[in-house]
């Protein structure tokens, strides 16, 4: 069982031997029963949701840095920063997020160029990223082989903290970037990158690194702060909202299971939260069909809700749900938050799964 | 020698859409295009092991359930990451309302 052994979170490690030994690796995962006729209509893509809402998010990242830079010098420029920094550094995770998965839009070339921008505001190198989201996909929350486990157990709680300052994500992201544009690209990052796309990581990144050379030339042209603060900086002040969201898709539940219903959350979230996160407050639902672009989500919510644990009502709810599984993770790491299904849901068969469910917290 | 194999009825796949076929051990993915023509290719997707019948198909092209990975249902050609395998197709013909492949 899981418990038996302390997790190695390498993707090269003793956890990724094991992971690919027991079967958890690139498994056949629980769907629930979708008829085709429905799941088809879901999947349908449409260009005009995200070309609205994509306008609105430009217009609105241009309003708040005109704001900005007219109010630059005055402390009435802090509020205009404040909504720059989140439409800058958290509503583009989501955007990179659908664009990666080519589902935000019908038209690819709008996916492939909201995709680009998004990367590059999130300092993540777009080629690395998109195979380690398919890993993601691939093996949700497996230890060893899951490249994107946000909080690993035992959990380290100062650095969950700190990731609201994005000051983590800043110092792996920028000398990450860095490296790749010098060449150098990991083992971790070779056990998911396909061969011949690792000549497309390297120029990646030194368009990036290339544009932040740039971008720190005019502050020193300018002898002002203003560059770096409109361009960069946001990654640190702006990634709360993406912090504060993403934690909860997966923080305190099961690993090593190959049900999505076990390792996921679904968290009913205010509308403005919503916008920026675009609907991946439905993740169990996401994860289990991915085709289905985030405008499809509450309906697919609604279609499958009687085989899911019952969303959490509030991000506030979810939190105080899982505050106390993590202060017990601290000394137990194998204990987790077992979501409860209804009576109308599919049960969970445990045979197919890793973890030790008597760890579990009712 | 290549045999063709009775896929499907015509109307068993609906206009723009893919449904699975399963012979001999192996798994074929029947697609009927917008303009009404049909095509075949495996059934797996070249990056992992899922069945393209359960993707979606938007013009020429197969998306992926699992990974949106995109292939030119007509051509088999990956359309970038995460598929970089071409997926291999088969020639198809349609006698007396059958949608029939020709199997190597």
């Amino acid at each position: 069982m899981a418990g038996t052994m302390k997790r190695d979170y390498s993707l090269v490690g003793e956890s990724t031997r094991r992971a690919i030994e027991t079967g958890l690796a690139s498994a056949e995962w629980y769907h629930t029963d979708v008829s085709r006729k429905a799941m088809k209509a879901l999947m349908q893509r449409s260009d005009s949701p995200a070309i609205r809402d994509t306008i609105i998010w430009i217009g609105a990242i241009l309003g708040s840095a005109a704001g900005g830079i007219y109010f630059w010098g005055t402390w009435w420029c802090v509020p205009f920063f404040f909504v720059y920094g989140v439409l800058y550094a958290s509503a583009s995770d989501s955007r990179w997020h659908e664009c990666g998965h080519g589902t935000a839009f019908r038209t690819r070339w709008m996916n492939d160029v909201v995709y680009q921008i998004a990367s590059f505001m999130l300092m993540r190198n777009p080629v690395t990223w998109r195979w380690s989201h398919a890993r993601h996909h691939t093996d949700t929350i497996i230890v060893g082989r899951d490249a994107e486990i946000a909080v690993m157990r035992p959990p380290d709680l100062l650095r969950a903290v700190l990731a609201f300052t994005g000051i983590l994500d800043f110092r792996y992201s920028l000398p990450t970037l860095v490296r790749n544009a010098f060449g150098n690209i990991s083992p971790d990052e070779r056990s998911f990158i396909p061969e011949m796309e690792l000549p497309k990581v390297v120029t990646a990144a030194r368009w990036h690194v290339a544009i932040y050379v740039a971008t720190i030339a005019v502050a020193l042209y300018m002898w002002s702060w203003l560059p770096l603060v409109l361009i960069g900086l946001p990654r640190l002040y702006g990634t709360w909202h993406m912090v504060l969201t993403g934690l909860l898709q997966h923080i305190g539940l099961a690993d090593n299971v190959i049900d999505h219903r076990l390792n996921s959350r679904t968290v009913y979230m205010n509308p403005i939260s919503r916008f920026i996160y675009w609907n991946m407050n439905y993740h169990v639902e996401h994860h289990m069909f991915p085709m289905v672009p985030y405008h499809a989500l509450p309906r697919l919510h609604e279609l499958i809700k009687h085989d899911l644990p019952e969303p959490n009502p509030s991000m506030w709810h979810a939190y105080r749900e899982v505050w106390p599984v993590l202060l017990k993770q601290l000394k137990y790491e194998d204990y987790f938050l077992k979501r409860e299904l209804p009576p109308t849901a599919q049960p969970y068969r445990g045979e197919f799964h890793d973890v030790n469910i008597s760890a579990a917290a009712e | 020698m290549a045999d063709w194999v009775e896929a499907c009825a015509v109307d068993d796949v609906e206009e723009e859409d893919v449904i699975r076929f399963d012979h001999g051990g192996r798994t074929f993915a029947i697609y009927r295009s917008p303009d009404d023509e049909f095509f075949a290719t495996d059934g797996f997707c070249t990056h992992e092991k899922a069945h393209l019948a359960d993707g979606l198909v938007m013009d020429d092209i197969i998306e992926c359930p699992k990974h949106n990975g995109r292939f030119n249902y007509k051509t088999g050609q990956a359309k970038g990451a995460p598929v970089c395998v071409n997926l291999q197709t088969y020639p198809v013909k349609v006698e007396a309302g059958k949608v029939m492949i020709q199997i190597a």
